[in-house]
């Protein structure tokens, strides 16, 4: 079996094109993650200007209103760029530069990884091109236009389902064409190794501050910690520095979109089957022919058929749980947390907070349970007043 | 002797692509007997895929053309079993793993052996990979056909050294579709590759024009043309026929001379 594997998952399904540049990558990356200059650059990065170390914000008023657990937010949408993206995306840009390369490619589906790629390239005076699908350019449009301020080219992926899906497809076909100059800064933690490693290395600062800090605040470890899933990268960076704690539980909250009785939704772990896309082998929706499904969720950041191999390999060795959340039931999340503790959360972080919302009463007042709030929510509140019927424009 | 050899046994080869069921599984068994007429050495079959990352917009649309008309991996076979009523041509399969994974890899090449499919190629499965699939494919009497970039460099050795049926030489940066000008230095990979084995190199992407064709079988076994043809398939649908013969005739005629 090939390199990166997580059980039976992950590995290097990719173009033979692309296979010296990922071992270089993999040599590279090896190399700096060891080496003091890189760690201690990137380490100023994170504090002087991603802000880091992001919040652990007490929930008071949702604790008091659920009734049970106390609630913790890990405020990853106080980052610079306003959601975790930034942290990977530091990391490898800061790579990228080291190795030098001089221009960076990216995917992205709400925007988020996109404006954090634009935005390290404009620090770095990088080259920058973001891929994003059709759909999602029209609904994040708001982003489009940021990561364009920030000097990034972005181009509208009319194939396939013209969503995040069809934006990796033609990311790595871009890389493809020009691979000597352009590094391909993957925003989660899938694709062909050693992308999944790399991506959940530099994410999980997340859990790893989350966890010093709990224990001094608690004095205990959390019975529980709760992000999100797409492709899976703030949920891995939650979730790293607790597996070995095997009394925390690891919940991953996927997107149910319009339920899993209908065909809409993008719930690949209730759903999905074992496959191979994306450089990697993992659990994919797909159809009975092994055909990519289209998949639908509300938030443009988890409208993804896959999930990364790491995650496959947590949830089929008992590790971590995931569990679907509608569309309805994360929109009265995102306005609960609003009215509730005066955060607008990104739609996508509103997964997470709908499922605390469900099993927070049900938990003892001695315990804390800690939600990842992955990004702020600025990108969807137009999405979400025309879903609630209201026409604004942005 | 296996096929594939055979076909690389009189002169230099030309193997035409098409996608099974672009536009329909009818007019695909039609094309494959008009290519085999025109003086085609191989034919390679692409089983569509709905993520094709490999491959330029002609042969996505093409993917998508056929996915949307209901061809299934059952569908393709379907159409080889009625190809091999008449023909004995080489067949290879192009398609990505996920169709194959799905499907079952027993039962896929035990299919392949059953309807004498002589080789596939899977351009998401490196050689690092390959070994979840090679012995099944071997077993099955399938070739499993290697691709080669211009950026494989030092992998070329490894890669040639347990290449089978052709090794398949990339000729350009990128995905699949019809170049102006091709600028890798083919000649010195091919060399590269004939060191490290026997077997014939076909160098494919990008190739459209006679000219191309009689250039890249100088320095070759034989040429591997795609996306030109789905073109035309895409141009006239199912009247493509006539269309197809000629332009078959017309490149093998100048990669034959070279």
């Amino acid at each position: 079996m090939s390199k990166g594997r997580y059980g039976e998952f992950g590995g290097q399904y990719i173009s033979e094109t692309l296979m010296n540049e990922l071992i270089r990558l993999e040599e590279e990356y090896e190399y700096y993650k060891k080496d003091e200059g890189f760690n201690r650059e990137l380490a100023d990065l994170l504090k002087n200007y991603a802000g880091r170390p992001s919040l652990l914000y007490y929930a008071e008023r949702m604790t008091k209103d659920l009734g049970g657990a106390k609630v913790y937010l890990k405020r990853e949408d106080l980052n610079h760029t306003g959601s975790h993206k930034i942290n990977n995306v530091l990391g490898q840009v800061l790579l990228a530069k080291k190795i030098g390369k001089t221009r960076v490619i990216a995917e992205t589906g709400a925007g988020q990884h996109g404006v954090a790629t634009a935005t390290v390239a404009a620090l770095f005076g990088m080259e920058c091109e973001i891929f994003m699908g059709k759909v999602d350019t029209d609904r994040q449009a708001l982003n489009v236009y940021r990561m364009e301020l920030l000097g990034a080219k972005v181009h509208a992926v009319t194939s396939g389902t013209q969503t995040l899906k069809d934006a990796v497809n033609e990311t790595m076909r871009e890389w493809t064409k020009r691979v000597s100059d352009t590094h391909y800064v993957l925003g989660s933690v899938m694709g062909p190794h050693p992308f999944p490693m790399m991506v959940r290395d530099f994410q999980s600062v997340i859990g790893k501050e989350a966890k010093e800090e709990i224990l001094q605040r608690e004095g205990k470890l959390p019975a529980a910690v709760l992000a999100c899933v797409g492709g899976g990268s703030n949920a891995i960076g939650m979730f790293h520095a607790f597996v070995p704690e095997k009394g925390v539980k690891l919940i991953g909250c996927e997107a149910a979109g319009r339920g899993l009785d209908t065909n809409m939704h993008a719930a690949t772990m209730a759903k999905g089957t074992v496959g191979v896309f994306h450089g990697m082998k993992s659990y994919f929706c797909q159809d009975e022919n092994g055909q990519i499904a289209p998949v639908y969720s509300i938030s443009a950041g988890l409208d993804y058929p896959g999930i990364g191999p790491e995650h496959a390999y947590l949830r089929d060795s008992g590790r971590a749980t995931y569990v679907p959340v509608t569309d309805d039931e994360a929109v009265e999340a995102f306005e609960y947390l609003a009215r509730t503790e005066g955060i607008i959360c990104a739609i996508e972080s509103a997964h997470a907070v709908a499922h605390a919302i469900k099993i927070a009463p049900e938990m003892s007042k001695d315990d804390s349970i800690i939600v990842c709030l992955s990004g702020r929510g600025d990108k969807d509140v137009a999405a979400i007043a025309r879903y609630r019927g209201v026409n604004i424009y942005e | 002797m296996s096929r594939i050899k055979q076909a690389f046994s009189n002169g230099k080869a030309f193997i035409p692509f098409l996608t099974a069921g672009d536009p329909d599984a009818d007019s695909t068994v039609k094309y494959i007997l008009a290519m085999q007429r025109a003086g085609a050495d191989i034919v390679e079959i692409g089983i569509p895929f709905s993520d094709p990352t490999a491959e330029g917009v002609v042969i996505q649309d093409a993917n998508i053309r056929a996915l949307s008309e209901g061809m299934t991996t059952d569908g393709v076979f379907d159409i080889v079993k009625r190809v091999r009523q008449k023909s004995d041509i080489p067949l290879v399969f192009l398609t990505y793993l996920n169709p194959v994974f799905h499907y079952g890899y027993d039962r896929f090449f035990a299919k392949c052996k059953d309807l004498q499919v002589d080789g596939i190629i899977i351009p998401d499965m490196p050689f690092e990979e390959k070994g979840e699939l090679a012995d099944v494919a071997e077993n099955n009497g399938v070739d499993l056909i290697s691709l080669i970039a211009p950026t494989s460099e030092g992998r070329i050795k490894m890669i040639a050294k347990e290449a089978k049926g052709y090794v398949y030489a990339v000729s350009s940066m990128g995905v699949t579709g019809v170049r102006q000008n091709i600028e890798t230095d083919l000649e010195s990979i091919v060399k590269a590759i004939r060191r490290a084995t026997d077997i014939p190199v076909a160098i494919g992407f990008g190739i459209s024009t006679p000219e191309q064709a009689a250039k890249m079988a100088k320095i070759s076994d034989g040429v591997i043309v795609g996306s030109a043809i789905v073109k035309i398939i895409e141009k006239y649908g199912r009247d493509a026929e006539q269309e197809i013969y000629d332009y078959t005739c017309k490149m093998k005629q100048s990669v034959y001379n070279a």
